[in-house]
């Protein structure tokens, strides 16, 4: 079986697999587990596209998180929009910031921690415009009415939106099935590990990059939308606050950059942990940022290719020993 | 409005918080110049310095002036320990890791403030918090805080004394021989581990410094090293990254922009210009205002 049908395979049975367990599932408590870990795993997912695909390390994910967002709540506050309608827009909305922001930021060669302070300006600028013009609510923040249904994006259990990012979850890992087997994925990889080869080769970094800012924008925008649905509520500080940059690529470095389940992997891992003490300390402030601080600087040290190298590395000393 | 009984204040008042950013963007200059990596944690390690001088004057009642020769050291130690204990080792020789590093960093130590401080605003009473000192300089006078002026001193004398340990020393010579050359350096027998945790040390001690002078005028809580990281970084890049002299002009300059923006603009819109100013400077002048083409 060729390494294509082997991951195509693998989605299916992880798809299938979720959905069996999603549905034997009876307590609420665990059913929000799995769903915010599959959302979690989703923002790592998005992150993971740029940043690990693509070499090009965004520190301000956030802001594309927070334009899908506001606008899912703003389509249906102030335009009446199903929410159904509005998602789709809220993601071409969040395609489009990240066509803004790299076409400006790679259109003049940042790249490295200039393109991270960039990003992470951006989402400041973002935050400081939310904070103050009256369509986003600023401040005080836009609740979306409650009308529960299907039609209406609104489940009622968790079930239904753990299925739903089930389904983005497994659709971003297609897409990163892709890119890691079709020409535009091998000149993202080609101008991450060297651009100026790549260049030389043909290949045209500019465009392949927007895409790929394209791409993780979307999915991240699709995550904010989700957001939304979920908690009927967003606010600046949510919308484009460091958290939700942070989250996404704490998950995928832990998990391992440029690998197909390491977001996923890394999403989930974190979110056990972040579970753990959360028994373990109760509910206090700044203790989930602390260990996914302490988890990230750990991981680094120890374990750049993040837990999916880890274990890859663990089966080559087994085989080795076997031999 | 451009009266200038109310734009002499104003400019003063940029001058005076310019010195200030210039200091903190001096530490962050040095490090870059040296290491060739942005420190994210810059921020975050301002804001402990904050509280270490928060709680020195709260719980042992020291002044905060009287405080740096506490703070300053002891920046330093925490600067050359976390260089040399978790930032190198963790690098393994590649830039991208470092920068991580430092995020995940300015991650901990925020959120340590956080869980241990609570999210309050916390300020400092001293005998001198309310004095003002009248400046006339004949076609217009003001009224300015005392500890803005001595924060201006300070900050201007810590800045000179940084910049004479780089250009006089031995160190100094070191620190600019690794950051030229850091393979010729380590054969002319220069020790450039050693060289880098000096380089972080100084530059956080230098935060240290700025918290000494910032406080009494000034708050903290567990996020107020975000609004200066940005600014910090919006310096350095101005002055052209790694230079000391477009640091300092780069700190004055965005102290006034700020002050007379705020004032002409309003607050958020004045600080939303730094950021835009900043977005703009990367993108069409990554060489700096001041520093020739690359």
């Amino acid at each position: 079986m060729s390494a294509l049908k082997k991951e195509l395979l693998r989605i299916a049975i992880f798809a299938v697999g979720v959905a069996l367990l999603l549905n034997l599932l009876d307590s609420g408590v665990a059913l929000n587990f799995v769903m915010m870990a599959l959302y979690a795993a989703l923002l790592a997912q998005a992150w993971n596209i740029l940043g690990g695909y693509g070499g090009q390390f965004s520190f301000g994910h956030a802001l594309f998180f927070g334009t899908g967002a506001y606008v899912q709540a703003i389509a249906q506050i102030e335009g009446g929009l199903n929410p159904w309608l509005a998602m789709p827009l809220g993601v071409l909305a969040s395609a489009g910031v990240g066509v803004f922001v790299g076409a400006l930021s790679f259109r003049y060669g940042l790249k490295g921690s200039y393109f991270a302070l960039v990003t992470l300006a951006f989402a400041e600028v973002f935050r400081i415009v939310a904070l103050s013009v009256p369509f986003t609510g600023a401040g005080v923040g836009l609740m979306v009415p409650l009308r529960e249904g299907f039609g209406n994006m609104q489940f009622g259990s968790r079930r239904g939106f753990a299925l739903m990012v089930l389904g983005l979850v497994v659709l971003a890992l297609l897409v990163t099935c892709w890119l890691r087997h079709s020409r535009f994925g091998a000149y993202l990889q080609a101008v991450r590990d060297n651009e100026d080869a790549a260049r030389a080769a043909g290949v045209n970094p500019f465009r392949v990059k927007l895409g790929a800012i394209a791409l993780s924008g979307g999915f991240m925008g699709a995550g904010g939308a989700f957001y939304v649905q979920v908690f009927q509520y967003i606010d600046p500080g949510i919308a484009y606050g460091a958290h939700t940059s942070v989250e996404a690529l704490v998950g995928a470095i832990v998990g391992g950059m440029g690998t197909l389940w390491g977001p996923l992997i890394g999403a989930l891992a974190l979110h056990v942990l972040a579970d753990l003490t959360r028994n373990l300390f109760g509910q206090l402030p700044g203790i989930n940022m602390v260990i996914y601080g302490v988890v990230l600087v750990l991981m680094i040290m120890f374990a750049p290719r993040g837990l999916g190298g880890l274990g890859r590395s663990v089966r080559e000393l087994w085989k080795g020993r076997s031999k | 409005m451009t009266d200038l009984s109310i734009l002499f204040p104003s400019l003063l008042n940029g001058l005076t918080t310019g010195a200030v950013y210039a200091l903190i963007a001096l530490g962050l200059t040095l490090i870059y110049g040296v290491l060739h990596i942005i420190n994210f944690a810059h921020g975050a390690a301002l804001m402990l310095a904050l509280y270490a001088v928060y709680w020195l004057k709260e719980a042992a009642g020291v002044d905060p002036y009287l405080a740096l020769p506490l703070v300053v050291p002891g920046m330093f130690v925490l600067g050359y320990a976390l260089q040399r204990l978790v930032i190198n080792r963790a690098s393994h020789g590649k830039d991208e890791n470092i920068l991580l590093v430092t995020l995940g960093l300015s991650i901990v130590m925020e959120n340590l403030a956080l869980l241990f401080f609570k999210s309050d605003t916390r300020t400092i009473e001293t005998a001198y918090t309310l004095t003002t000192v009248p400046i006339n300089i004949g076609i217009a006078q003001a009224m300015i805080a005392l500890p803005k002026l001595v924060a201006f001193g300070g900050a201007l004398v810590a800045s000179a004394t940084l910049m004479l340990i780089v250009g006089r020393t031995d160190l100094g010579r070191a620190i600019r021989a690794v950051a030229k050359e850091k393979h010729g350096a380590k054969l002319m027998g220069i020790d450039v581990d050693h060289v880098y945790a000096m380089s972080f040390g100084i530059g956080l001690a230098c935060l240290g410094a700025a918290a000494c002078f910032l406080l009494p005028a000034y708050y903290v809580n567990p996020q107020v090293g975000n609004g200066f990281v940005l600014v910090a970084f919006t310096i350095v890049v101005l002055g052209g990254m790694g230079s000391f002299s477009g640091a300092l002009l780069g700190g004055l300059l965005i102290g006034v922009v700020e002050s007379l923006g705020g004032l002409l603009l309003g607050e958020s819109l004045g600080q939303i210009g730094i950021f835009l100013l900043f977005i703009a400077v990367l993108l069409f002048r990554p060489q700096g205002l001041f520093g020739a083409k690359a």
